[in-house]
């Protein structure tokens, strides 16, 4: 029923494009209901405060500072406490880089295997410890930032340029990728947004480029970045342009804990350091390279810059990720008009992702798609504590962090280079679904572990489940079907109401 | 004639003119299938080493597994052309030694893109290469449609594989770690209620199923556990859950393993390479001997989506090749071999001066092996792998 009138109301907007336009400022965007699903898209799932700003403002100027967000947008205080005390936020990344790295080697140096053994395992504890600062930072900002859109995009873009933390020292690193490489550019320009991660070593370290050194050549991180970040795999690309780009990507990686470094004289000029960012020419094929039918002069980090500027600017590219951002948030299979009005939109915009963003916003497909796109789990345990507890500060990220990794989409736990699925069939399985209930039941029925505090000392605030609240009855309500709302009545105890809520086939989707 | 020239006689013959064995259509509601997917491209010529070439022994200077006999940890003698990972001495030599177990070198795919999610999606949809790709239909999904009402089919991962999706409502659950579930038959039936109109209701339904099923199976682990006996671990464990479902409810199965793109460090006959595959034998192990009887009529398929580069990189390590090894093990298994055709290993025979050439296209091998298995005809095959002519290798 549902996947037919999907494909029937897709059809019937791209058939009568002319005649039903539906803008999302039009008025029929304005009752409780279109808001609601208006918000569900844009942000990580409704709640009471987002409902009430966007019916202060209108669609159109909520939309409008959801693109442009302030710098530093202002979080609650409590919020912004917990943020602060984390260590990721307090040292500066090239000192922690560099204190984890001198953690290793005085780990490696010890004489006695027991305490050299025990000093690894330290080790390792500190690069998960600081891997779930990062992921607790991150819910943080996922569960109450203003900028929802933002940190929307910056998991999609950590998705996009993924990395897997229990790679070597990745944990260490992905905190400063996702908030200084990744956030920032994560509505700007695409091109900024490549180049940082290019620089970063969370990228760097992950796809081996580190490793990149002329007559050594690492191909890895040269095809991925073709195949996943840009040009994407049908994109025309040869694996002989894989080499070239892996040539000319040599000596490009890191220097992790700042020795200085011995470079020829003449050579001197090309080397660069900046923070844990190094490019060392002595590793670097000097040598000319022919990329997309290009000739690129042997010229050391220019020539970096240099393919980065082609792939960015590639009509290729401007599809690839016109159509990612497509799936994500508009429809699993997203029609080809749509997808090249955005990829038109990226190429006469120089890659200005709101601007894209903007376009697909406007777009009849966007509103003929409302409630339409499944929510994967991080979507749905999003929705869920914010639909719950609102601007109401949790003291503790870990059964977040639980939750996401129990249904297969945990914060930095992609393996692979790809990025997990953005589309239904990959989530909508028999298993997923059980877990999901289990999950609805454990979020409903109480504080959940949220509001205990981790550490030897716990402190629990007492805390409970606020989803027949406001935003239910005037909008939720109303798109709730028979099934569920008969389910809904049968529930023995509040507890058991919020888990047919968050268990129901409309909290399912978004 | 020698062996080589045989197999690749065998591997020429169509599989019609082959004599497929009447115990395969027989045992067809029996037979257990069981995929095992190595997600990253497993660094195939290190697990079965080409010990015969001392090309390969050129080409890896810091990461080759030495010669048998040649150091206290190297290869342990297959044939003349092969050895085994020392790693995989406990768990899979004595399966090969007893006919259990046959690789089959030089199989893949005939996708060159090198990219792991491409070629991984090309070797679970199954279809033609060069067609447009119906990403709603793999190939162990159409062989589950296959087998009709004799299907049981389930996928021990927390997402249903590419390979799985299709027609079929196929039920998944990982099982590297298992719950009691905290929401109540009383609740779980008002759950199920509000899905019954919903295209997701017989996922619900089969999720339901699949977890009270799960759940009585582990019964007898739990107890255990809660009696502090000493319980496996990893995939080892993971591997004994599923043959305990695959013995009692289910007959065919999926689970992918990841951890194989050894890019950087890889390791020789130890290391991180050989750390993964102690613990992959050791699973296959421990999945035959949970079998028990039904071993017997158990085929487990390890494959994965390419081989790596035949020469070791600049970082002791390996990159994305081509062909690669498929490993075929089970108790009716004509094992103790390599089967398919074989070539010297030269440099002028590499694949692009680079990786292992393909000489066993995956398809035509897997078709063939359905063909015994389950007593497949030809229009059972190009129904599993359309366009695709099937190889006997007699490898059941």
């Amino acid at each position: 029923m549902r996947t037919l009138a999907t494909v029937l109301v897709l059809v019937l907007a791209g058939c009568q494009l002319p005649v039903v336009s539906p803008r999302v400022d039009s008025p029929r965007a304005e009752t409780p209901e279109a808001r609601l699903h208006l918000l569900n898209r844009v942000t990580w799932g409704a709640n009471g405060s987002s409902a009430r700003r966007i019916e202060a403002v209108g669609t159109r100027a909520f939309l409008d500072e959801q693109l442009r967000p302030a710098p530093k947008p202002p979080l609650p205080p409590a919020v912004q406490a917990q943020i602060d005390a984390l260590t990721i936020s307090q040292k500066p990344f090239t000192d922690l880089v560099r204190e984890v790295e001198q953690q290793r080697r005085d780990a490696v140096a010890i004489k006695d295997p027991e305490e050299r053994k025990a000093a690894q395992k330290a080790y390792q504890q500190e690069l998960t410890r600081l891997g779930r600062e990062a992921a607790t930072r991150s819910i943080l900002r996922a569960l109450y930032s203003p900028a929802q859109l933002q940190e929307k995009m910056t998991w999609f873009w950590m998705n996009h340029f993924n990395v897997f933390q229990f790679k070597s020292y990745v944990r260490a690193t992905v905190g400063d990728y996702e908030e200084n490489a990744i956030r920032p550019h994560a509505l700007g320009r695409f091109r900024a947004l490549l180049g940082a991660t290019a620089r970063h070593p969370a990228m760097l370290r992950y796809l081996d480029n580190v490793q990149n050194a002329a007559n050594r050549v690492n191909e890895n991180y040269a095809r991925e970045l073709m195949e996943l970040h840009t040009l994407g795999v049908s994109g025309g690309y040869t694996q002989r342009d894989v080499q070239e780009l892996a040539r000319i990507l040599t000596g490009v990686g890191v220097n992790l804990i700042g020795e200085p470094r011995k470079i020829a004289a003449a050579r001197e000029r090309l080397y660069v350091r900046d923070g844990v960012f190094e490019f060392i020419p002595g590793r670097h094929d000097f040598g000319d390279k022919v990329f997309l039918g290009r000739t690129i002069k042997g010229a050391g980090l220019r020539e970096t810059e240099q393919a980065l500027d082609m792939l960015a600017r590639h009509p290729a590219t401007a599809r690839h990720v016109s159509r990612k951002l497509a799936v994500y948030f508009v429809a699993d299979d997203p029609l080809s008009a749509l997808v090249e009005r955005m990829a038109a939109t990226f190429r006469s915009s120089d890659g200005d992702i709101a601007a894209v963003l903007r376009t697909m916003f406007g777009s009849p497909e966007f509103a003929a798609s409302a409630g339409r796109k499944f929510k994967d789990p991080v979507h749905y345990v999003m929705s869920a504590v914010r639909l719950a507890y609102d601007e109401r500060a949790i003291l503790n990220a870990q059964p977040v962090i639980g939750w996401l990794n129990r249904m297969g989409q945990g914060l930095y736990t992609r393996q692979t280079p790809d990025g997990f699925s953005l589309t239904r069939d990959d989530w909508v399985s028999p298993g997923q679904m059980t877990t999901r209930f289990e999950i609805a039941r454990a979020i409903g029925s109480g504080s959940a572990g949220l509001f205990r505090t981790a550490g030897p000392e716990p402190l629990e605030a007492p805390a409970f489940p606020q989803l027949s609240n406001a935003l239910y009855f005037q909008a939720i309500q109303k798109t709730l079907g028979p099934a569920t709302l008969k389910a809904l009545d049968q529930a023995r105890s509040p507890q058991e109401w919020n888990t047919y809520l968050l268990s129901s086939p409309e909290f399912m989707n978004r | 004639m020698n062996k080589r020239d045989f197999l690749k006689l065998a591997a020429a013959a169509p599989l019609a003119a082959s004599p497929v064995r009447l115990y395969a259509a027989a045992s067809s509601t029996s037979a257990r299938l069981l995929l095992v997917f190595l997600r990253g491209g497993y660094d195939a010529s290190n697990v079965l080493v080409p010990v015969g070439s001392s090309f390969y022994y050129e080409s890896r200077p810091n990461i080759a597994v030495p010669r048998p006999g040649s150091a206290a940890k190297a290869a342990l003698p297959l044939d003349g052309d092969w050895g085994l990972h020392p790693a995989l001495g406990a768990s899979l030599l004595p399966l090969y030694q007893q006919g259990q177990l046959a690789f089959v070198p030089f199989a893949g795919t005939r996708d060159l893109s090198r990219s792991h999610f491409q070629t991984q999606d090309t070797i679970e949809l199954g279809q033609a290469h060069d067609g447009r790709r119906n990403y709603q239909s793999g190939f162990l999904n159409r062989l589950a449609a296959t087998l009709a009402g004799q299907s049981r089919a389930i996928s021990f991962t927390d997402r249903v594989p590419v390979a799985f999706r299709g027609e079929l409502q196929v039920p998944n659950m990982a099982l590297k770690q298992v719950r009691k579930p905290a929401v109540d038959p009383v609740q779980t039936a008002v759950i199920a209620e509000m899905y019954r109109d919903t295209p997701y209701a017989r996922a619900i339904d089969e999720g339901i199923s699949v977890r009270d099923g799960v759940m009585q199976n582990m019964a007898a682990e739990m107890e255990a556990a809660s009696r502090n006996a000493i319980t496996a671990r990893g995939f080892e464990l993971e591997a004994r859950r599923i043959a305990r479902l695959m013995r009692d409810r289910y007959n065919v199965g999926f689970v992918d393993v990841g951890g194989w793109d050894t890019h950087v460090g890889q390791g020789g006959a130890e290391g991180f390479l050989a750390n993964r595959l102690e613990q992959l034998g050791s699973g296959i192990a421990a999945y035959a001997a949970e079998m028990g009887a039904q071993w017997n009529d158990t085929v487990v398929i390890v494959l994965s989506e390419f081989g790596r580069t035949f020469r070791e990189n600049g970082s002791r390590g390996t990159d994305h090749g081509h062909g690669t090894v498929y490993w075929i093990a089970g108790g009716s298994v004509r094992g103790g071999r390599t089967a398919g055709e074989q070539i010297q290993l030269r440099q002028s025979t590499l694949h692009q001066n680079r990786d292992y050439p393909v000489l066993t296209e995956y398809r035509a091998l897997c078709g063939g092996l359905f063909a015994r298995v389950y007593g497949f005809g030809a229009p059972q095959l190009e129904r599993v792998f359309p366009g695709t002519s099937p190889v006997d290798l007699g490898l059941v």
